[in-house]
């Protein structure tokens, strides 16, 4: 395993795309996030946004890259055939599987915990000046407040589980585009039709089964009880996802050959 | 006349010319062709072309199928449109020619208790008697005056003055039409005479802030109106949208009339109250009246005389299906469009491609043409489909239709054919300039679906200046002034003009081609 794991490190690590993906993935997060909070205009105060869920806007943007980044370690070594060189090296498939997972999950949550302070500390910085701070009536968005960590850490956490999601997909597919496809359809998919559908029951539960709908719940600091479901049930909701993509993918890869 | 030297070589050189435009032709419809080969020929884009459409149509399907709102049918007013007529009417028959003078004293409203959750009008109304929870608020349309109609029938011909809520003296008449007379508040420092006059087929309102001085506000005619009419004093409130509440909730208004004198061949001298009910969301017996004396009178009454439109009542818009569709489409649309442009720089294809027309720009070009027009005669194809299907389940579901013109029909059928044609160009284009396959489709996504997941709950500027604002191509309910309502996407309603929207989407495509144009020609393939 950790044969394994250095490898896919090494592999990972020697991609140029991979830095300036990671790069992409903070850069963007962090830039929608605060021109989302430039945009938000409450004067009078007493607006019903919720601070933090304003913050990390970004991460409805900065997951798309974390699922290119995810999908490239599995599509790139078949694209390349490299694959079959993998494999052969280390025949126990699921190994490879577990040590690109467990290399992934590791970059993301390094990468997502700047990508997601960073955009809290710009919207701590912003949000005041456009009617949303502790002078409304607000409570300070500090990080270490309860609700605010439980956000924070869980956009990181989230932006992980896209990745494994991506990589199961990409498992299953091989294809990059059909697995990019694939896992940006599943996440954005779902909230449009539950906007656009009439029955406001059925769009309350395609939020709730929906793994953007659901995973992005952990976000929310105010108004809990009126979200489809509750901040980490909904967590559950994306990590049931993903290792549903996880042991998809990985039962491909061990009955197919590569 | 023999042609001199010069002119025969002048003539050599323009068929020349010419020749070189026929050959330049041939080369680019060859180049096309040879483009609808290379997709026609990889089985798995053929059938996932196929599939998106598929998709497309039976996600319509479905969300028309899940869509359970049944609503009674609104009545037609006089152009065929759906409208709303329901209102309390005291009034008199008026034979031939005639007038009706009444001052408003005061106008005052309220309305049900506002409901957290969002919903629609008939969700909060049909919650029981509110009668002794009604909290006070005018709604802006809130109106009282005097009306003259034919009969009370559902979606009568009618012209009216009255005082408004919060948009003065207006003077109404067949649902659509309006002119605006005083502006201002009614109230006890500021009330309001109103004068409706019949003289054949023409009637004219009047306002005047004294009942000394009047000003014409403006005529209507309308078409063969009887000899014998209804005219009388009228209030209604419609459906009420408080500022940052979630759902719209019934409202009722209550106006203080005074000073009411007739003029003309009243045959009766008693006046009729008529609670003249629609299928409009209301509050429940809060239509009342009240004779004070010979001409002053109280009446209450909820309701609204307008034109419909969407999410007043609670019936689905028929095009959220066909958007859900073309959403879906949309993504495999870009996923196979983005392939096309980047299988050839996968497998080296593109330099056999290029070294066979060096002209690079023409390539790309016939590659967008080629994507372009695939995904448009999907689209179009599954839109048609969609379209009667999706209309079918929702009748079937006792959901009320808005009337559809064939011209409004054929340009959501055009239209989101040519959404899906320009996507398939511009994910063209951005496969050309980015070669890998998860980058583009990525991009393509975010630029093409994303915004729509951040705006299209509220309709905001996402919904304007990025590609997804092309789905206002599907946008077909009328939009009123003169009703207040959530003009939002999910109830049909774009920020932008239809074909201002696609413009927008075409912009973009036209912006990334050219850039891939310059991209391809710069670097080595």
């Amino acid at each position: 395993m950790r044969g394994s794991l250095h490898a896919e490190w090494t592999k990972l690590r020697t991609l140029a795309s991979t830095f300036w993906l990671l790069l992409a993935t903070a850069a963007l997060t962090v830039a929608v996030s605060a021109a989302a909070a430039a945009a938000v205009r409450c004067p009078a105060g007493g607006c019903a946004d919720d601070p933090a869920k304003i913050s990390l806007t970004g991460i409805y943007l900065g997951q798309a890259v974390v699922a290119v980044l995810a999908v490239m370690p599995v599509s790139g070594e078949y694209g390349t055939g490299m694959i079959r060189l993998t494999l052969a090296a280390t025949p126990r498939r699921l190994i490879v599987l577990a040590a690109k997972a467990a290399v992934l999950t590791g970059l993301i949550l390094v990468t997502g915990t700047i990508a997601v302070f960073a955009s809290l500390l710009a919207g701590a910085l912003i949000l005041p000046g456009h009617g949303i701070g502790p002078s409304h009536g607000y409570p300070a968005t500090s990080a270490s407040d309860g609700p605010v960590l439980r956000a924070a850490a869980g956009s990181v956490l989230y932006l992980a589980l896209i990745a494994l999601l991506s990589l199961g997909a990409a498992t299953a597919l091989r294809e990059a585009a059909a697995a990019i496809g694939a896992v940006l359809g599943l996440l954005y998919l779902f909230p449009i039709i539950a906007v656009f559908t009439g029955n406001a029951s059925l769009s309350r539960h395609l939020e709730q089964i929906a793994p953007m709908t659901a995973g992005l719940a952990i976000q929310a600091t105010t108004g809990l009880n009126s979200l489809p479901i509750s901040p980490w049930a909904g967590l559950g909701v994306l990590a049931a996802w993903a290792a549903g993509a996880l042991v998809l993918g990985g039962m491909l890869l061990r009955s197919r050959d590569a | 006349m023999k042609p001199t030297r010069w002119a025969r070589i002048h003539d050599r050189g323009d068929d020349l010319r010419y020749h070189l435009a026929a050959r330049d032709r041939a080369g680019f419809t060859r180049l096309l062709w040879a483009e609808f080969t290379k997709f026609r020929t990889v089985r798995a884009w053929m059938i996932a072309l196929c599939a998106a459409a598929i998709a497309f149509v039976l996600l319509s399907f479905l969300s028309a199928f899940e869509s359970r709102a049944p609503v009674p049918a609104a009545p037609a007013g006089p152009g065929g449109e759906g409208v709303c007529d329901t209102y309390m009417f005291v009034h008199r028959t008026l034979a031939g020619d005639g007038a009706l003078t009444a001052r408003v004293a005061a106008l005052s409203g309220a309305h049900t208790p506002l409901s957290p959750t969002s919903g629609n009008a008939f969700g909060v109304s049909s919650k029981g008697h509110l009668g002794s929870q009604l909290q006070p608020g005018l709604a802006p349309w809130a109106k009282a005056g005097i009306i003259l109609e034919p009969d009370t029938n559902q979606g009568t011909a009618y012209a009216a003055v009255m005082v408004t809520g919060s948009h003065g003296v207006q003077m109404q008449y067949d649902y659509t039409h309006d002119s605006p007379g005083i502006a201002g508040p009614v109230g006890p420092s500021s009330p309001r005479w109103l004068r409706l006059t019949r003289a054949g087929d023409v009637i004219t309102g009047y306002d005047s802030t004294d009942g000394a001085r009047w000003t014409e506000i403006g005529t209507a005619r309308l078409a063969r109106l009887p000899r014998t009419v209804q005219i009388g004093l009228f209030v209604t409130s419609p459906v009420y949208f408080p500022a940052g509440a979630g759902a719209p909730t019934s409202s009722v208004a209550t106006a203080t009339f005074d000073q009411v004198s007739a003029q003309g061949d009243l045959p009766r001298r008693s006046w009729t109250p008529d609670p003249v009910a629609g299928f409009y969301p209301t509050v429940p017996s809060a239509s009342t009246w009240q004779q004070r004396s010979a001409g002053a009178f109280t009446i209450s009454g909820s309701g609204d005389i307008a034109p419909l439109v969407g999410d007043i009542i609670s019936a689905q818009w028929a095009g959220a299906s066909i958007v859900n569709g073309t959403i879906a489409a949309l993504l495999s649309v870009i996923v196979i469009a983005t392939l096309f442009a980047t299988s050839e720089y996968r497998r080296g294809l593109i330099r056999t491609t290029f070294a066979a027309s060096p002209r690079r720009g023409r390539v790309l070009a016939a590659k967008a043409v080629v994507a372009g027009s695939l995904a448009f005669a999907a689209g179009a194809i599954a839109t048609a489909i969609a379209e009667v299907i999706t209309r079918h389940v929702l009748a079937a579901n006792g959901s009320y239709l808005f009337p559809q013109s064939g011209p409004a029909l054929a340009r959501v059928i055009i239209g989101t054919g040519l959404l899906l044609g320009l996507a398939a160009a511009l994910a063209v284009a951005l496969g050309t300039m980015l070669r890998r396959s998860a980058a583009a489709v990525a991009a393509g996504t975010v630029l093409l679906v994303l915004p729509g997941v951040l705006g299209s709950q509220s309709g905001n500027w996402l919904m304007r200046f990025t590609p997804t604002a092309a789905f206002a191509i599907q946008a077909t309910l009328p939009r009123s002034n003169l009703v207040t309502s959530a003009y939002t996407p999910p109830n049909g309603y774009f920020p932008i003009s239809p074909w201002a929207g696609l413009a927008v989407l075409a912009a973009y495509t036209t912006v990334a081609l050219a850039a891939a144009t310059w991209l391809v020609r710069q670097r080595d393939a």
